[in-house]
């Protein structure tokens, strides 16, 4: 018994035990250090909670994209935080058009409605556009071509936007309805990111529930089950594997959407850093995973905007906000180690296991 | 058909040695580094390696404007010469600035680079302008490293007419503490050597006056959520942060702060890479009271100046290193008069580094921008630096003091 557990425990585990468990006696002190100096407030606390559960919400609009295209084909879109930038950066210019005309301060909610449609329906063309052109015809390819697909796709669709609508930035119009903030008990909330967190779950949830309840989203669980037997079934493989695409993208325009009333400022290469935050999320909660990713993305969030504060202000790290993202890629590849299917874990059929 | 090919290529290579044989007949030159030689009809060329597309566009493009005015005030020529004048973006990042530095040195037409437009390009493109012969002159680099004796980042044949950020930094410190009254502050930079120097003088001035500051933090250029930096910051309480970045980051910093907790009354200050009609773009209304240092440029030339601007570009200056680039072209034309020779067939002769001794002989210039003297290190500036303020959709903002 005890020569067969010593013997599948290699050197590498023990290295990277060793290495997991320094790592978290260190946030662990971090943390307690941080908290024991009293530097932040409460309100400080509870205010980068709500940053990193916003940000959280967005991030996980677009990690739907991935999750569900890997469902389906087993690859990674890389497109997709190409997909999440067209939207709003197109939807920009409606935005401020309405606000010129006054609209949006007098309708707020009709006029951010139809900026939201506007970035859902551009973002979901996009998706659409490049299933389409680029990973359609190499369906049966050996799985490193669409891959490779997918990044000249997403230089293609970067640089074609820059042509559209220019090197520089645009900026979004304030909308006066969401500015200031409700206050609970001394704490305020401010109403920009109450709107995103709840918008983002509202969303999510009808996702799931696509998927999971809707007869579409049945057919898209069986094509991701088993491609030729869902045909034979006399399921259109390949208008689910569309709905799939447009689906993914219609989330990443809302996300943008959502994105943009955080952080105003639009540009042609705005996507990849949400992009690759995105994918990180999905793969954290288990890519192919809807709550997953919702999980995943939640979880980033919370890390990176928390994180830094926490865990690195108490060891005296100066500077430590610029190493939030490092925070966030050694938690990933420390949950990838020890649980290499995420969180909730990859949904995975019969066949594929 | 091989042997064909030998032959013709053997033909085309003979032709070159006799034809580069004829070029040189009759030019001596006996300057250390070379010199460029214009044939009778040649145009004399002056490049511009400035930031002219995306984020930070309009600071390039102010100053490109600027060297086309100096250039159709002069008639379009230095010595009967005629000027081709044409160059790189930049794109305000060293590895716009090692594309950009790359391509132009590798051209030996060349006499004088107008640019860089940020200091940290000219970290990576002097080093090859230097070693390419040129003369550079930036209209807007402020990095104090550039020019001082002995750093490695001075190289030969550098030259500004920007002011140096010893002035700068010094100047905005003294403002916080002496104007507005505080004695906490916070300062952020994003990495480049720009920002680094220019918040690190800043700092220490502050410290000398008496003053406290917080922390000194830093931010990535291309980051868009400053919640958790700007919690850091809250914590220590300051009155004031200064950040001298930037567009985007500089944006996002303005509209985040008045949304964390601590942070809704601070002093928010910036420096002249904020000062851009971006920033009323990117900052939305909180740009409203929002500070930025900045170069004064006043005088019935300067009022001309802009008047030409208008006419010629449809728009009052963007920017702010336009009349310092207006000088940079001037500068560089009044050093190429002073050295060339000029052949009886037409043919001018420019000897590199006499040029560039030229250049640092300069003494009483008068410029648009005052009365220009360079050092050997090539400060040429004379720097006069005043403090503006924004206000919500109103665009220049307003001086509100000057020393």
């Amino acid at each position: 018994m005890f020569r067969t557990w010593r013997q599948k425990i290699t050197m590498t585990d023990i290295m990277v035990w060793i290495i997991g468990l320094s790592i978290a006696v260190v946030v662990i002190w971090g943390t307690i250090s941080t908290l024991q100096s009293g530097k932040y407030s409460a309100a400080s606390w509870f205010d980068l909670v709500i940053k990193g559960l916003a940000l959280g919400g967005v991030y996980a609009l677009i990690a739907m994209g991935y999750t569900l295209v890997y469902g389906i084909l087993r690859m990674i879109n890389f497109a997709h935080s190409e997909v999440f930038m067209s939207g709003p950066f197109t939807a920009v210019f409606l935005a401020n058009a309405l606000q010129s005309n006054g609209f949006l301060s007098r309708q707020p909610l009709l006029g951010m409605l139809a900026i939201t449609l506007l970035s859902m329906a551009v973002s979901m063309s996009v998706a659409i556009l490049v299933e389409r052109v680029a990973y359609r015809p190499l369906r049966n390819a050996p799985r490193l071509v669409p891959l490779i697909t997918a990044i000249g796709a997403s230089f293609f669709l970067q640089y074609t936007f820059r042509g559209f609508y220019g090197s520089g930035f645009e900026a979004y119009p304030t909308i006066e309805a969401l500015n200031g903030y409700w206050r609970i008990g001394a704490i305020p909330l401010f109403k920009t990111q109450a709107v995103v967190i709840i918008a983002a779950v509202v969303m999510m949830f009808l996702l799931y529930a696509i998927v999971m309840w809707s007869k579409l989203g049945k057919a898209m669980r069986a094509v991701s089950e088993d491609k030729e037997a869902a045909a034979l079934m006399g399921i259109d493989v390949d208008a689910i594997i569309v709905f799939t695409f447009a689906l993914g993208g219609a989330a990443a325009g809302a996300g943008g959407i959502l994105y943009i009333l955080q952080f105003p400022v639009v540009h042609f290469y705005m996507g990849f850093i949400p992009g690759l935050k995105a994918f990180t999320a999905a793969v954290l909660g288990g890519i192919g995973n809807v709550p997953g990713a919702f999980l995943g993305a939640m979880v980033l969030g919370l890390l990176e905007s928390v994180g830094p504060n926490l865990f690195l202000d108490g060891l005296g790290i100066p500077v430590a906000s610029q190493l939030k993202d490092a925070i966030a890629f050694i938690i990933l590849v420390f949950i990838l180690i020890f649980r290499p299917s995420g969180i909730l874990g990859e949904r995975l059929s019969q066949t594929k296991v | 058909m091989t042997k064909r090919l030998f032959v013709v290529l053997s033909l085309f290579i003979v032709a070159a040695l006799l034809l580069t044989a004829c070029g040189q007949k009759g030019v001596e030159c006996d300057d250390p580094i070379g010199c460029v030689v214009i044939g009778p009809n040649e145009p004399v060329h002056i490049a511009y390696a400035l930031v002219v597309a995306g984020p930070n566009e309009t600071l390039g493009i102010d100053s490109r404007n600027g060297i086309e005015i100096a250039i159709s005030d002069t008639g379009g020529e230095i010595l009967g010469h005629p000027v081709q004048f044409d160059g790189e973006d930049t794109g305000c990042n060293a590895e716009g600035g090692q594309a950009a530095g790359t391509k132009l040195a590798a051209d030996s037409t060349i006499v004088a680079v107008i640019g860089t437009s940020c200091s940290s390009e000219a970290r990576v493109a002097m080093p090859l302008f230097s070693e390419a012969g040129f003369v550079v002159v930036s209209p807007s680099n402020t990095a104090p490293d550039l020019t001082e004796a002995g750093n490695p980042n001075n190289y030969p044949g550098y030259f500004r007419t920007a002011h140096n950020d010893q002035v700068q930094g010094r100047v905005a410190a003294e403002f916080a503490y002496n104007v507005l009254g505080v004695r906490r502050a916070a300062t952020i930079h994003d990495g480049s050597l720009y920002a680094e120097k220019l918040q690190e003088v800043f700092a220490n001035t502050f410290a000398e006056l008496g003053g406290t500051v917080t922390t000194q933090q830093a931010v990535d250029p291309n980051q868009t959520d400053m919640s958790s930096v700007l919690t850091s910051i809250a914590a220590g309480n300051p009155e004031i942060i200064y950040f001298p970045i930037f567009m985007p980051a500089g944006g996002f910093i303005i509209r985040q702060a008045r949304i964390t907790p601590g942070l809704e009354e601070v002093y928010l200050m910036g420096a002249d890479g904020l000062f851009s009609p971006d920033v009323m773009q990117g900052g939305g209304a909180e740009v409203e009271g929002f500070m930025v240092s900045s170069p004064l440029v006043q005088g019935p030339d300067y009022d001309a100046f802009v008047a030409k601007y208008q006419e010629m570009f449809g728009t009052a200056p963007i920017s702010i290193f336009h009349a310092h680039a207006y000088d940079a072209y001037m500068l560089v034309k009044a050093a190429i008069e002073s050295v060339a020779i000029v052949q009886s067939d037409g043919t001018l002769i420019i000897p590199r580094q006499a040029l560039r001794d030229a250049m640092a002989a300069t003494t009483n210039f008068d410029g648009l921008t005052g009365n220009l003297t360079c050092t050997p290190t090539g400060d040429c500036a004379d720097p006069y630096i005043a403090v503006y303020q924004y206000h919500a959709g109103q665009y220049p903002p307003e001086v509100i003091w000057q020393p």
